[in-house]
């Protein structure tokens, strides 16, 4: 039997037993009022690119559907085109364009970060205005391509 | 089992598919804005082009590989369960397999090599 093995089993269960106990003893706060939580802005832009993933991640199976539809042949083409002008879909196309925008700026923001640029807190600031500000402006573009 | 580093791979792999999208899109984006108007025969010309396809499934599969890690990363983060955490977890590797699977049978069948 080796002594090491002993000892980080029994470690192990203690810890886990503490854990259990704690989790009983506090109950944790918890504060969902979606309207009284402040963020500050880098929270804002961090929310932001997560919620924009999702709804990108949900999108996906239909991007690739009508992307398969626009290649099949010529009425699959024109029915994708036709589609795209009815005024429901073009409101969610609009969200989507939104979430690819945020997502592109705060996910190019993330990948500084992680070569430890911008990391300070002025900096962090004022680089998540400017890409909330650069997703916007992407955003509004690419919304005036599809509206106009 | 080994999970040696599995974690970091995944870390990385979700930077690294995030960089590949960029450029690919910044690509795209400049036959779009060369383009005027675009018909079937054109733009299925464009995806018969071998590295135009190939980049293109290339791109489907870093965006599925790259949305699995975001999901994953959410289902950490939201579902306390482990239970649950797997079952949804297992689901949705499925579908980004199963995609993938799809957007490549779609590419591969108008390459012309």
């Amino acid at each position: 039997m080796n002594g090491g093995a002993i000892v980080a089993d029994w470690t192990y269960d203690s810890i886990r037993l503490h854990y259990k106990a704690m989790k009983n003893q506090q109950k944790r706060p918890k504060f969902l009022n979606l309207f009284k939580i402040h963020l500050p802005i880098t929270g804002i832009t961090s929310i932001a690119h997560r919620i924009s993933g999702v709804l990108l991640f949900v999108a996906t199976p239909a991007f690739i559907y009508y992307f398969h539809l626009s290649l099949k042949n010529a009425q699959g083409f024109l029915q994708v085109q036709t589609y795209m002008q009815s005024v429901s879909i073009k409101l969610i196309i609009t969200l989507l364009l939104w979430s690819l925008s945020h997502h592109l700026f705060a996910g190019i923001r993330f990948l500084l970060s992680d070569l430890h640029i911008g990391n300070s807190l002025a900096v962090a600031r004022r680089s998540a205005w400017l890409v909330n500000l650069a997703g916007l402006i992407l955003f509004l573009y690419l919304a005036y391509k599809v509206w106009l | 089992m080994s999970w040696r580093a599995q974690g970091l791979r995944t870390w990385l792999l979700q930077r690294l598919t995030a960089v590949y999208m960029i450029l690919y899109a910044f690509s795209f984006s400049f036959y779009f804005l060369a383009i005027e108007q675009l018909d079937y025969l054109q733009w299925r010309a464009l995806f018969a082009r071998p590295w135009v396809n190939i980049g293109t499934s290339l791109f489907f599969i870093a965006l599925l590989y790259h949305a699995w890690v975001g999901v994953r990363d959410i289902l950490i983060d939201y579902v306390s369960g482990n239970a649950w955490r797997f079952v949804i977890w297992t689901l949705v590797s499925l579908l980004q397999v199963t995609l993938a699977i799809w957007a490549t049978m779609i590419l591969w069948s108008v390459v012309q090599l």
